[in-house]
C-alpha cells in the first residue's frame, strides 16, 4: 500500500515537472523571445524598450538560468508576471478562478448525476425500447457542440420565452443553464465508459452466481455491479478534467460570464507568453492532482490493483 | 478417491417416489435460430446425483441452466420443468428469486471469476442469508458465526481470517470451496454443479469433490452434475445422461451404462475414457536406446523475481530420444510450460543448458534461434489464438516456407498441399480462414505449420487440452501416425494423465519447479516411486473405469 | 498516473467483440454499416462536389432575401446578407472536413508511431513515451490548439495542426493497448518461430490485427475534431469570415439569435448529425474489423 501511494505521488510530480519542461522548450521554439513577440504588434516600440523589458522579465539570461529560475519560482508559487498587465500571473488567475471552479464543479456534479441516470435506466428497465433510447443518449450528448446547445437554449429561454436574461444576473436560470450545458457535454464520456464497464461486469460469471443465490436485478446492480464498474468510470472522470476546463471556457464565452475563459482568450490573443505558460501549468496541475486522487481512491473500490503491480513474466517480442 | 457405489436397491427405491424435478419436452432455442436443447425429458429424484455428460455444444449446460432460469435473454424456452409442484419454465423473474439459492443452488464452472472480486469472502457468504431471511433476522454476530461454521464445513482453514479476505487472495481450490459453502448454505433440495472442477488441478479436484460428495450425502441434496469428463461422472454419479447435439442419447444408471452401453456415441466416449490399452509400441524405444538425445535439458533453472527466492524451474534435467515421446506432467504452476519455453529458447534460462541434437543452443543469438526453429517447433494449447485470424490457411502454412525461402512460389503451393494432406485436412481448407474451421481442424493446421520448415522435434504445450474428447483422440492418432512416418520426436506437456499414459514412451513428473520422478511410462504409472506421483495418479478420475478394465482383463 | 482504460470513445465502441466471424457475415451488421455510411457519403459529396447539391452562391448574398425563414426555396433560410444558409453549409463542408481530416491524420500518424514504440521497444521506451503522452493528456486539447493557432498564422492549417497535436495522446494510447493485446497472442510468437523478423511480424501480423479499434477511433476522432474546430471557429480562431465553415456559421448566427433562429440552429443540427453518424460508423467499423 505504502509503495503504491509513493509510486503514484512520484509519477504525478514527474508529470508536472515534464509538463513544465515541455512548455519551457516549446517557448524556446517560438520564432523569437516572448517580449519581442508581445511587443511586435506595436510598431512604436523601439529596441531599447524591448531590451529593457527583457531584462525586467529575465529573458536576457542564459537558457539554463531561466529554466532553473522559473522552476525555482514555480516551487515557491511564483509563476512570473503577465506581460500585458504586469500583474503576477498567479494573482491574475487567482482572481477569476473562483467563478470558473464553481461552474466546473456544479457541471461535473450534474454530469455524474446524468451519467448515473442513464446507466441505471439502461440496466434496470424492462422495456427494450426505453433501453435502446437511453443507450443512444451518450453518443448524442457527445455530439452536441457546447456553443450550439448554449445558443439554442439562450434563444429559446431568453428571447422566445423571456424567462432568462441574456447576461448573467445571478438568477437561478442564468446559473443553471450554463451548468446544464456543460454538464451534458461532460456526462457523455462518463456515461459511455460506465455503460461499457457495467457491460463487462455483467458478462462475468459471478453475476450468474449472484442470480443463483436469489439476488434481484436491483440488488445485483446497486450492491455489486456499480462498485465493480466504478473503477474505470472514476478513471475516465479524472480524464474529463481537461474537457471540463475547456468546456468552461466556451460556456463562459457563450453566456458572457467572467472567469478563466476571458483570461485564456485574452492571454492567447495578446500573445502574453508568461500568462499562457501559467494557464497551461495550472490546468496540467489540476489534471494531475485530480488523477492522483483518483489513483489513490482506486484501491478502495478494487483491492486487486495493489497486487497487480509488476507481476508476471512478459513475453519478449523482439527476438 | 473411494467412491461408494450406490447399492443396487437404492435407485430402484427412488424410482417409486414421485420425482423431485421432472423436465418434459424441454426445448431451448436462441434467437440466432440455433436449437441448443431439442425436446429433452429428464427426471431427478431426491438425493440422486445425475451426471450430464457431453462435449461442448451438446446442450448440457443450457439444459442445466434452464432449471435455474439463468439462460441468456435471447433464449426461447418451451416445455415444462416441474419442481415440487411448480413449473419453473413459466416462472417470472421475481418468483424465481425466491427459489434460487434457497431451494435450487448452483456450483459454477469457473471459481476464479465466480466471486465478486471487490467484496470480501465473508460478505459474499453472508449475502445468502440476507437475501433469504425467511422471517428471521440474524444479528451480525449470528451471521458471522454461521459463515465461519460454513467455511469450516467445507474445509477452509483459518475461516476467521478468510472473512476479511478478497477472492484474489485465495487459490482456485479455496474459491471453489467458498462457492460450495454458498451453494449448500440454505440446504437446497437441488444443486446444479456446472463443470465445478474443470478449471482445477486433479489433486485439488479430488479434495473439492470429496467435500461436495460429503455435503450432498449429508443433506440428501439431489445434484445435476454437468461435466465433459466421463471419468469424473462415473466416479461421482448414480446415473449418467449422455447428451449430444441438444438431445439425450442415453440415460441409465452408472453400472448399466458401464457394463452395457447401448448408444454408439456412448460406446465411443467410453472407449476414449477407458484406461490406456496395451503399452506404447516398444519397438521405437528399442530402436533408439542410444544415449544421444534429440532434445535435452541439463540443470535448467528459471528465476523470475530479482530476489531469486521463487524458482519457477529448479534444476530440471531430462532428455528426449529421437523418434520417441517424452511427457512432462504436472499441475498448474509446476513449471512445465516454463521448462518448455526455455527448451524452445523463447525464454532465457537463469542457469543450465539446452541441447538440441547434442548441440548446446543456450547461447544462441537472434539469427541462431531462427535457424534452430527450422528443426524445433512449438504447438500451442489454444488453436484459436495460435493462428492469425486474418490469414487464409494456405498463407498460414506457407509462412515458414516463405520466411526460410524454401522453394519458389509453385514449390510453396505444392508443399502446402502436401502438408495439409499429411495432417488429413481436405484440400479445400486451404482457402478458408481459421474462424471457419473447427477446433480440431485448427490444431491440425497448427501442426502442419510446425512441420512446414522441416522440423523434426515438436514441443506440444497442452496441445490437446482445449479440444473435446473425441477430437483429442483423432489428433492423438494423427500425432502417432506422423511420428511413425516422419520419425518425429515429441516433448508433450500436459496435465492430463490419461492422455500422457497413452502417448508417451517416457514420462517426467514435475512439482513446484522440480522434476520429482522420471522414467518409462509403464514404470511411472505401474510402480510410482515418489509420494507426489502416487498422489497424482490416485487423484486421477476414472476409478470405476479402471476397476472395470481390470476385472475384464 | 495510471490510466486503466482505453480512449472512452473507442472503449464505448468496443462493446460487441464476441463472435466476430458470425457478425461479419450477418446481414444486419452490413445494414447497420450502410445506414451510417450512406449519409456520411452524402456529406463527403457536399465536400467534393458542392455544386451538385446546391446552385445558390454561398458568398454573394441577394439583398432582397435577407432573414428569410426556412422554406422550400431556402431549406435552411437565409442570413443577414441574404445568403442561402444551406448553400453555405454545403460549401463549408470541404473547409471543415479538410481541417478535421488534417487534424486526424496528424493524430493518427504521430499516435501510431508513439504507441508502437511504447508497446514494442522495451520497458524504458514505454515509460518515457507514456509519461510524455500523460503530459499531452494533462493539458486540455483545446488549450493546445488555441496556443498553436495563435503562435502561427490563424487559419485552417494551423487549426488542423493544433487540433491534431491535441489528439495524438488518444491515438497513442489506443495503438499501444491494442499492440500489447495482439503481441501477446500466440500467433505472433508463432510467427517468430516461423522465421519471421521483427519488421515482418509487426507489418504482417501485429498492425493489421490492431486496426479495428484504431479505425474506430479514427471515425470518432474525426467527429471530435469537427466539434473542436467549430468551437475554435466560434471563438474567432478559424477561417476568416467570408469563407463558409460550420463553426463560423453558428457564431455568425449568434448576433441574430432573436430574429433568425435558423441561422444557428440548423447548421448546428448538421454538425450534431455528422458527429453522431461518425461515432456510429466507428462502432460499426469496430464490429467488422475486430478480430
Amino acid at each position: 500500500m505504502g509503495r503504491y501511494v509513493a509510486q503514484r505521488i512520484g509519477q504525478a510530480l514527474l508529470v508536472i515537472w515534464l509538463a513544465y519542461t515541455v512548455i519551457f522548450l516549446a517557448v524556446q521554439l517560438l520564432p523569437s523571445d516572448p517580449v519581442t513577440i508581445f511587443l511586435s504588434t506595436d510598431s512604436a516600440v523601439d529596441q531599447a524598450t524591448i531590451d529593457n523589458m527583457k531584462r525586467q522579465y529575465g529573458y536576457d539570461q542564459p537558457l539554463l538560468v531561466q529554466y532553473f529560475a522559473q522552476l525555482g519560482g514555480l516551487l515557491t508559487g511564483d509563476v512570473g508576471y503577465s506581460l500585458a498587465s504586469g500583474e503576477p500571473v498567479a494573482l491574475r488567475i487567482g482572481g477569476v478562478i473562483g467563478s470558473t471552479m464553481a461552474l466546473a464543479l456544479s457541471a461535473f456534479a450534474t454530469a455524474v448525476v446524468l451519467a448515473l441516470a442513464v446507466v441505471v435506466a439502461a440496466t434496470l428497465t424492462r422495456s427494450a425500447v426505453l433501453r435502446k433510447v437511453v443507450l443512444n443518449l451518450p453518443p448524442l450528448f457527445a455530439a452536441v457542440p457546447v456553443i450550439w446547445l448554449g445558443l439554442v437554449l439562450l434563444e429559446l429561454l431568453s428571447i422566445r420565452w423571456g424567462v432568462m436574461s441574456l447576461f448573467p444576473d445571478g438568477s437561478f436560470l442564468s446559473l443553471a443553464v450554463p451548468v446544464f450545458v456543460l454538464g451534458v457535454h461532460v456526462s457523455a464520456p462518463i456515461a459511455q465508459v460506465l455503460l461499457k464497464s457495467i457491460d463487462t461486469v455483467y458478462s462475468q460469471p459471478f453475476i450468474d452466481v449472484l442470480r443463483a443465490k436469489g439476488a434481484s436485478a436491483s440488488w445485483i446492480f446497486f450492491r455489486h455491479a456499480l462498485k465493480n464498474a466504478g473503477g474505470p468510470a472514476m478513471t475516465i472522470t479524472g480524464i474529463t478534467v481537461g474537457t471540463l476546463l475547456a468546456g468552461s471556457v466556451i460556456t463562459e464565452t457563450v453566456f458572457a460570464r467572467s472567469g478563466l475563459g476571458a483570461v485564456v482568450l485574452q492571454a492567447v490573443t495578446t500573445q502574453d507568453v508568461p500568462l499562457v505558460q501559467g494557464l497551461v501549468l495550472l490546468t496540467a496541475s489540476v489534471f494531475v492532482a485530480v488523477n492522483l486522487v483518483v489513483d489513490l481512491l482506486y484501491p478502495l473500490l478494487d483491492p486487486r490493483i495493489l497486487k497487480s503491480n509488476g507481476q508476471g513474466s512478459p513475453r519478449v517480442l523482439a527476438v | 478417491m473411494s467412491v461408494t457405489t450406490a447399492d443396487q436397491a437404492a435407485p430402484a427405491a427412488l424410482l417409486q417416489a414421485a420425482p423431485l424435478l421432472a423436465i418434459r419436452g424441454l426445448q431451448v432455442e436462441y434467437q440466432s435460430g440455433t436449437t441448443a436443447v431439442g425436446g429433452v425429458d429428464l427426471t431427478l429424484h431426491a438425493g440422486e446425483i445425475v451426471a450430464l455428460v457431453g462435449e461442448s455444444g451438446s446442450g448440457k449446460t443450457t439444459l442445466a441452466r434452464s432449471v435455474l432460469g439463468l439462460l441468456p435473454a435471447s433464449a426461447r424456452i418451451s416445455g415444462r420443468i416441474d419442481f415440487d409442484g411448480t413449473d419453473l419454465a413459466s416462472l417470472s423473474e421475481k418468483e424465481f428469486c425466491r427459489i434460487r439459492g434457497r431451494r435450487i443452488g448452483l456450483v459454477p464452472q469457473d471459481p476464479g471469476a465466480s466471486l465478486d472480486p471487490v467484496r470480501t469472502i465473508g460478505s459474499q457468504v453472508a449475502e445468502v442469508f440476507r437475501l433469504h431471511q425467511d422471517g428471521r433476522r440474524r444479528s451480525r454476530r449470528e451471521l458471522r458465526a454461521e459463515v465461519v461454521r460454513l467455511l469450516t464445513l467445507v474445509g477452509i482453514d483459518r475461516p476467521e481470517e478468510r472473512l476479511r479476505q478478497y477472492p484474489h487472495e485465495l487459490s482456485g481450490g479455496l474459491k471453489q470451496r467458498v462457492l460450495i459453502a454458498i451453494a449448500f448454505s440454505l440446504h437446497p433440495q437441488v444443486l446444479i454443479a456446472d463443470e465445478p472442477t474443470s478449471a482445477l488441478d486433479v489433486t485439488v479436484q479430488r479434495t473439492v469433490l470429496e467435500v461436495f460428495d460429503r455435503l450432498a450425502k449429508e443433506y440428501g441434496t439431489a445434484v445435476i452434475f454437468v461435466t465433459h469428463d466421463l471419468a469424473v461422472a462415473t466416479d461421482h454419479a448414480d446415473r449418467i445422461v449422455v447428451m449430444r447435439g441438444g438431445s439425450v442419447r442415453e440415460d441409465r444408471g452408472v453400472d448399466q451404462i458401464l457394463a452395457r452401453p447401448e448408444d454408439e456415441y456412448t460406446v465411443r466416449l467410453l472407449e476414449e475414457a477407458a484406461p490406456a490399452r496395451a503399452a506404447v509400441p516398444a519397438a521405437s524405444v528399442a530402436a533408439s536406446t542410444s544415449s544421444d538425445y534429440a532434445l535435452e535439458a541439463r540443470d535448467l533453472v528459471k528465476v523470475f523475481d530479482r530476489g531469486g527466492t521463487n524458482r519457477a524451474v529448479d534444476a530440471v534435467s531430462f532428455g528426449v530420444r529421437p523418434g520417441t515421446t517424452f511427457s512432462l506432467v504436472g499441475e498448474s504452476g509446476s513449471g512445465k510450460s516454463t521448462t518448455a519455453r526455455m527448451l524452445m529458447r523463447l525464454l532465457d534460462p537463469t542457469e543450465g543448458t539446452v541441447l538440441v541434437d547434442g548441440r548446446d543452443v543456450t547461447g544462441l543469438d537472434g539469427r541462431g534461434k531462427r535457424e534452430l526453429w527450422r528443426t524445433l517447433q512449438l504447438v500451442y494449447q489454444n488453436p484459436d489464438s495460435a493462428l492469425d485470424p486474418r490469414l487464409r490457411i494456405r498463407d498460414i502454412v506457407a509462412e515458414p516456407i516463405a520466411n526460410f525461402r524454401l522453394g519458389g512460389r509453385a514449390g510453396q503451393q505444392e508443399r502446402v498441399s502436401e502438408l495439409l494432406e499429411q495432417v488429413n485436412l481436405p484440400a479445400r481448407v486451404a482457402s478458408a480462414r481459421p474462424m471457419e474451421l473447427s477446433g480440431g481442424q485448427r490444431q491440425r493446421v497448427a501442426i502442419a505449420r510446425a512441420l512446414a520448415a522441416g522440423a523434426k522435434t515438436l514441443v506440444l504445450d497442452e496441445a490437446l487440452s482445449a479440444l473435446d474428447v473425441l477430437t483429442q483422440a483423432q489428433i492423438l492418432a494423427l500425432l502417432e501416425e506422423l511420428q511413425r512416418e516422419l520419425g518425429l520426436t515429441y516433448l508433450f506437456i500436459s496435465h492430463d494423465l490419461h492422455v500422457v499414459e497413452r502417448i508417451s514412451h517416457e514420462v517426467g513428473v514435475m512439482r513446484r519447479g522440480r522434476l520429482v520422478e522420471s522414467g518409462p511410462t509403464a514404470s511411472i504409472f505401474g510402480n510410482p516411486q515418489h509420494d507426489y506421483t502416487r498422489r497424482l495418479l490416485d487423484s486421477n478420475p476414472g476409478h470405476r473405469l479402471r476397476a472395470l478394465a481390470a476385472s475384464t482383463k | 498516473m495510471t490510466l486503466h482504460l482505453e480512449n472512452p470513445a473507442a472503449a464505448s465502441a468496443a462493446q460487441i467483440t464476441t463472435a466476430p466471424a458470425a457478425t461479419r457475415r450477418r446481414p444486419s451488421a452490413r445494414i447497420g454499416l450502410w445506414l451510417t455510411a450512406l449519409p456520411l457519403i452524402l456529406v463527403l459529396g457536399w465536400a467534393l462536389f458542392p455544386g451538385l447539391f446546391t446552385t445558390a452562391d454561398p458568398i454573394a448574398g441577394v439583398g432582397a432575401e435577407k432573414f428569410l425563414a426556412p422554406s422550400a426555396q431556402h431549406w435552411f433560410g437565409t442570413d443577414h446578407l441574404g445568403r442561402d444558409i444551406y448553400a453555405r453549409v454545403v460549401h463549408g463542408t470541404s473547409q471543415t472536413l479538410l481541417t478535421a481530416g488534417l487534424a486526424v491524420l496528424i493524430g493518427l500518424v504521430a499516435g501510431t508511431i508513439i504507441g508502437l514504440i511504447a508497446a514494442t521497444a522495451g520497458r524504458a521506451a514505454d515509460a518515457v513515451t507514456m509519461r510524455l503522452v500523460d503530459v499531452l493528456l494533462a493539458v486540455p486539447g483545446f488549450l493546445i490548439s488555441l496556443i498553436v493557432v495563435t503562435a502561427f498564422q490563424p487559419g485552417p492549417i494551423s487549426l488542423g495542426v493544433g487540433v491534431g497535436i491535441a489528439s495524438i495522446a488518444s491515438f497513442a494510447r489506443v495503438v499501444r493497448s491494442e499492440v500489447l493485446r495482439v503481441r501477446n497472442l500466440d500467433f505472433v510468437e508463432a510467427a517468430f518461430l516461423s522465421g519471421g523478423t521483427y519488421g515482418s511480424v509487426v507489418l504482417r501480423h501485429i498492425l493489421p490485427n490492431a486496426t479495428g479499434p484504431v479505425l474506430s477511433l479514427l471515425a470518432v476522432d474525426l467527429g471530435a475534431a469537427i466539434l473542436a474546430i467549430s468551437g475554435l471557429g466560434f471563438l474567432g480562431f478559424g477561417a476568416p469570415p467570408p469563407t463558409p465553415e460550420w463553426g463560423l456559421l453558428i457564431s455568425e448566427g449568434r448576433q441574430y439569435l432573436g430574429s433568425a433562429w435558423w441561422m444557428t440552429s440548423l447548421p448546428g443540427l448538421v454538425i450534431v448529425a455528422a458527429v453522431v453518424l461518425l461515432a456510429g460508423f466507428g462502432r460499426q467499423l469496430l464490429k467488422i474489423f475486430r478480430f
